[in-house]
């Protein structure tokens, strides 16, 4: 007989191995949707995951995807490990973007070293701004952060949509949505040319290696960890819990600011209605898929941006829809969280016999 | 005898050539860039037709649907582009700069992009069609058949193209009734049913019992056939979405221009152009018209259709006044082609202010 018994401990080996586990499942899952859908299971998930990213070109093209993803999931990760749930990191890069994009518009006609660091210190500044309005209200008014982030998604949103309809909008552009082009000193240089990947991939390294250095060398990083596992404890333990509460929630502001600050000083160049295809709610799937760990979040990033790319790539080439990229990161999350059953219980074999 | 083997020879040269030309044909293979999914029932669905005409005509298409117009748009291009599409239909707005740099690096692909003005590079051409035209004929239906004289219509983004749709379906319905207002509610979104089924719903309850649309769904109609009022179909038939409500459609055909233009590459005869196409060109079609009209009211439209086509009328015939009274357009004169492309002011008869 099989019996259901709940750990003493959660498992630390499990804790690693579920996520692998979940992308597993989710390529079966693929597969199997992939045959229902009468297309050729393993041609269609070599579409899917192997010849988007075959050559340099679309190798590049990974990078550059995954750099905002991981970069938002980095910050996110300070917020969540210490149980504080923003769920409002695309509003924070939209608004990072806004401010850091006006900068980038005062100086249209210039050239100047000193531009893009402004630009880019401005994006990080819009971003925590954002970000301290749930922090501010959790800390002082006892709100909830996950409805405050969320909402704010969507003042963001509405704010960048009236910007670049009216007063920012192109003088020449003929009254259609979108700002002037960044001069060039306001663009984040590109790292070969003839390919899109920016020097934005440093900040998102940058991320990694300090987030990693703070959550396990620091006494913040203790501070959050415990904060994580029991409220209750820190406060016992006499932790400034607001101030920490505001100081997780401007480090991921920063972070998805930044990445605001990615895409439109790298890729596109100006602002329009979407800086980003939201961005800021994968990241939130990026961040569990890499178990708040930065090294697992470099993967986790890598692996949901190639479902952006297989998507185009496998309706290209086999005509597959392309919202399935959609129900791949679902089904990520999905398989991830059903999985972490196994983190609390595990099955146990009872001899009946005796 | 020496007549007879000339004629076959000439005959047979001829056969060739088009044989040749047929064979050409074929290879050419045409790709299209859909910023929602095929299934919208509005914009995307109508370009997905015009896609299939261009099949049905034997050449081959590519599609990609809900590509973002962030930074994804340019990826989605060049994978197109290097993937041996010679032709590349990119129908929004919001690709125009990614399409524009993607064209830089492959001169030997065409790029075809809708309702843009920029063409930096001899292989980007540019389309739209007058659909203004198509509201001119909506208004005139809207201002007969308004009991209440208020007429709502839900609009996207206060850009010319709508701004122009707005004052061509208001100067029709003032034309038959000289009492109605024109109630705007911005939606701020080109496919959202939950937004758009909510403006239509203020707009009923602020009177309005017509409901026009500058939105792409279908949730406007559905919305107006719950309340009883009329209403218009938006780019594709919507009749049967709501059969009571919708009056009339404005369709979107692409199809002719697609194969066309697909056509062209075939023949090696394709060059950058501006196409602006109306109900004329047969770009913006009108659906088949309600039984609830009175009959005098469907002969009116069909007039009012043929001397659209035949450009006896124009949608934006003087004089036209703005919000303030000020002259926009003189008695006699109609309004040219670049002052419609940079509509941005209201004619008289519009309630509210464009949001700026």
């Amino acid at each position: 007989m099989i019996k259901i018994v709940k750990r003493d401990q959660p498992s630390k080996a499990i804790f690693f191995f579920t996520p692998v586990l979940a992308i597993f499942l989710t390529l079966v899952a693929g597969g199997i949707i992939f045959y229902i859908l009468g297309f050729k299971p393993f041609e269609a998930l070599k579409f899917f995951f192997i010849v988007p990213i075959a050559d340099r070109y679309g190798f590049s093209e990974l990078l550059l995807k995954a750099t905002p993803l991981c970069l938002i999931a980095i910050g996110l990760s300070f917020c969540f490990k210490s149980n504080n749930w923003n769920i409002g990191a695309e509003g924070q890069l939209t608004f990072g973007a806004i401010v850091s994009g006006g900068i980038a518009l005062l100086f249209y006609d210039q050239e100047g070293f000193y531009i893009l660091p402004l630009v880019i210190l401005a994006g990080a500044i819009g971003g925590m701004i954002y970000a301290s309005i749930p922090a501010i209200l959790k800390t002082y008014f006892n709100t909830n952060e996950i409805l405050v982030s969320l909402m704010l998604v969507y003042v963001s949103k509405l704010i960048l949509d009236y910007l670049v309809v009216g007063p920012w909008s192109n003088p020449e552009g003929f009254n259609f949505p979108e700002t002037r082009q960044f001069s060039d000193s306001a663009r984040l240089p590109l790292l070969i040319e003839g390919l899109r990947i920016h020097a934005g991939i440093f900040l998102a390294l940058a991320a990694v290696v300090i987030s990693w250095f703070v959550f396990y060398k620091t006494y913040l990083g203790f501070q959050m960890k415990v904060s994580g596992f029991s409220l209750k404890t820190a406060k016992y333990a006499g932790y400034k819990g607001k101030k920490m509460i505001i100081l997780v929630f401007l480090i991921s502001g920063a972070c998805a600011g930044l990445a605001g600050v990615g895409e439109i000083t790298g890729p596109i160049g100006q602002l329009h209605r979407e800086v980003s295809p939201d961005y800021g709610f994968t990241a939130i799937i990026v961040a569990f898929l890499g178990r708040l760990h930065p090294v697992g979040i470099i993967f986790a990033s890598l692996v949901v941006a190639i479902t952006y790319l297989g998507a185009e790539t496998a309706q290209i080439f086999m005509q597959i829809p392309k919202y399935t990229g959609q129900v791949f990161q679902g089904m990520i999350l999905f398989f991830l969280l059903a999985s972490d059953y196994l983190l609390f219980f595990k099955f146990k074999f009872i001899d009946t016999k005796k | 005898m020496h007549k007879f083997l000339i004629r076959s020879f000439v005959s047979s040269l001829v056969l060739l050539f088009t044989l040749n030309v047929a064979a050409v044909a074929k290879d050419v293979k045409a790709a299209f860039v859909y910023i929602g999914p095929t299934g919208d029932h509005g914009w995307t669905y109508q370009h997905d037709v015009g896609r299939k005409a261009v099949e049905a005509a034997g050449f081959k298409t590519t599609y990609v649907e809900g590509v973002p117009e962030s930074a994804d748009a340019e990826r989605v291009l060049r994978q197109l582009a290097n993937s041996g599409h010679d032709i590349i239909f990119t129908t929004s707005f919001g690709y125009m700069n990614p399409t524009n740099k993607v064209a830089k690096e492959f001169p030997n692909v065409k790029f075809e992009h809708a309702t843009g003005y920029k063409r930096e590079h001899p292989n980007v051409a540019t389309y739209a069609a007058r659909f203004y035209e198509g509201r001119t004929i909506l208004g005139t239906i809207a201002g007969t058949m308004t009991k209440s004289n208020v007429i709502g219509y839900v609009a996207s983004f206060p850009i010319p193209e709508v701004i122009r749709g707005i004052n061509s379906f208001t100067l029709a319905a003032q034309k038959v009734n000289p009492n109605i207002k024109t109630k705007i509610v911005w939606a701020f979104t080109w496919y959202d049913p939950g937004k758009e089924a909510e403006a239509a719903k203020a707009l009923i309850d602020q009177g309005a019992d017509v409901i026009a649309q500058h939105t792409d769904s279908t949730a406007i109609v559905q919305m107006a056939e719950k309340a009883g009022v009329y209403a218009f179909g938006q780019a594709s038939d919507m009749d049967k979405f709501a059969p009571k409500a919708v009056l009339t459609s404005v369709e979107n055909n692409w199809g002719p221009y697609y194969v066309d233009r697909v056509k062209a590459v075939a023949n090696g005869t394709w060059s950058q152009k501006d196409t602006w196409h109306g109900i004329g060109d047969g770009m913006v079609v009108i659906s088949g018209l309600d039984s609830q009209m009175p009959s005098d009211l469907q002969a009116k439209v069909k007039k009012l259709q043929a001397d659209l086509a035949s450009g006896k009328v124009h949608s934006f015939t003087g004089p036209i006044y703005d919000q303030q009274g000020n002259l926009m357009v003189a008695e006699g004169k109609t309004a040219d082609d670049g002052m419609l492309a940079g509509m941005m002011t209201y004619v008289k008869g519009v309630e509210g202010d464009i949001p700026k």
